[in-house]
């Protein structure tokens, strides 16, 4: 029996929220639940009770290929020192949002 | 955390001037800023008793999906029930107030709830019944929601602009309510072949109380253009009920309407047992501390 299904006989779903038009789906928790539409019913119920969305994604915990902690190295330090790749150099009006 | 995230918080650190002990965060009146003056030509009592009967079944069957509370199978089922109880309180709230405007005696949807006897609450018995299981929890909320989904689509034509704004918002979540409850009853029904006769025997007994639903009394015939008469709603609702146990793979009953009472039934104050257990629960910390504050 794999982990996630130790407390219960449902697979584990993670979930996206797209708080507002424009914005990404960003990701909020997890949840259990006995199919994608289930989930899809548990993420409107447990994560938007305040109004936090306007559009859901739910995804198989099972279905994401994830980096590895002990890879942190060589995935991500090389690109520590390359500050040109960043677009430092520009300056963003006051009236663009969300950047 | 930017302003327009997670505003909750904000909400829970707000101060506000009612301290009264029922209420949370940021209590007002429900019909805050609303006109609610009784139109020419409709009889303010008979849409005070009217708006009684809709806010008590909303009242009662909230309490009971609220005694589901750390009983429910899974986490997410029982923040998913939680929400339905908290939709329809804040029907009741509406309904009630509406009913205390229009009675124009001066009650309060507190006074409402919290301080009239049994025999004075107009719900359905179909909203008082204990669900015996999960079963019968998942096929009451069907019947309940499929039910009152028609009432209020039918109310936001009302002659009275309130009950009609009332049933506008209701519509809303009742149709997620009655979403919500399909899915499990035809999960179920379809399911195991346990599930599948725990969820048969549900229907069966909870058939017989949904007759009353679709009854008309004399204080709907005197509000023609403000009530929905429950007759009408039976064709509706039946379809919706049809086209579920249908994907379930469910019988419908065939089982006899619960008696009525000398003719008298939930709507008139007469209700079952079970009754007067779950308004002692529900009225006994208002009537031990008559407004109490924290």
């Amino acid at each position: 029996m794999a982990e996630n299904q130790v407390r219960s006989g449902w697979p584990l779903y993670e979930v996206f929220l797209r708080g507002k038009r424009g914005l990404n789906h960003v990701h909020v928790g997890s949840l259990h639940a006995a199919d994608p539409e289930m989930a899809l019913h548990h993420a409107r119920d447990l994560y938007t009770r305040r109004n936090e969305g306007v559009s859901i994604w739910v995804v198989a915990a099972t279905d994401i290929t994830a980096s590895s902690p002990d890879e942190k190295d060589p995935f991500f330090a090389p690109s520590g020192d390359k500050v040109y790749r960043h677009p430092t150099f520009y300056e963003i009006p006051d009236d663009v949002p969300h950047m | 955390m930017t302003d327009d995230e997670f505003t909750v918080y904000q909400g829970l650190a707000q101060d506000t001037e009612d301290h009264r002990w029922a209420f949370g965060t940021g209590f007002t009146d429900p019909l805050e800023g609303i006109d609610t003056s009784v139109a020419d030509g409709v009889d303010p009592a008979a849409l005070a008793t009217y708006c009684l009967m809709l806010g008590d079944d909303a009242l009662i069957y909230s309490h009971r999906l609220q005694q589901w509370m750390t009983r429910m199978p899974e986490l997410e089922e029982e923040t998913a029930l939680a929400n339905i109880a908290l939709d329809l309180l804040g029907q009741a709230r509406m309904l009630l107030a509406r009913a205390g405007r229009a009675e124009g005696a001066g009650r309060q949807e507190d006074q409402l709830a919290f301080f009239r006897d049994e025999n004075e609450f107009r719900n359905v018995r179909l909203a008082e019944t204990i669900d015996a299981d999960f079963a019968e929890l998942t096929g009451r909320l069907l019947i309940f929601s499929a039910w009152r989904l028609a009432l209020f689509s039918q109310l936001t034509g009302s002659a009275d602009p309130v009950l009609a704004a009332i049933a506008a918002k209701g519509v809303k979540e009742l149709t997620y309510h009655r979403e919500y409850a399909a899915e499990w009853v035809i999960r179920l029904g379809d399911g195991t072949a346990l599930s599948h006769a725990k969820m048969q025997a549900a229907l069966e007994a909870i058939w017989p109380l949904a007759d009353e639903l679709f009854r008309t009394d004399a204080v709907i015939r005197t509000l023609p253009a403000v009530a929905a008469d429950p007759a009408t709603l039976r064709g509706e609702v039946d379809e919706v009920l049809r086209t579920v146990l249908a994907a379930a793979g469910l019988d419908r009953p065939d089982r006899a309407p619960m008696a009525a009472v000398a003719g008298q039934t939930g709507r008139d104050g007469v209700h079952t047992e079970a009754f007067g257990y779950l308004l002692a629960e529900l009225q006994s910390v208002a009537r031990a501390h008559p407004d109490a504050t924290w």
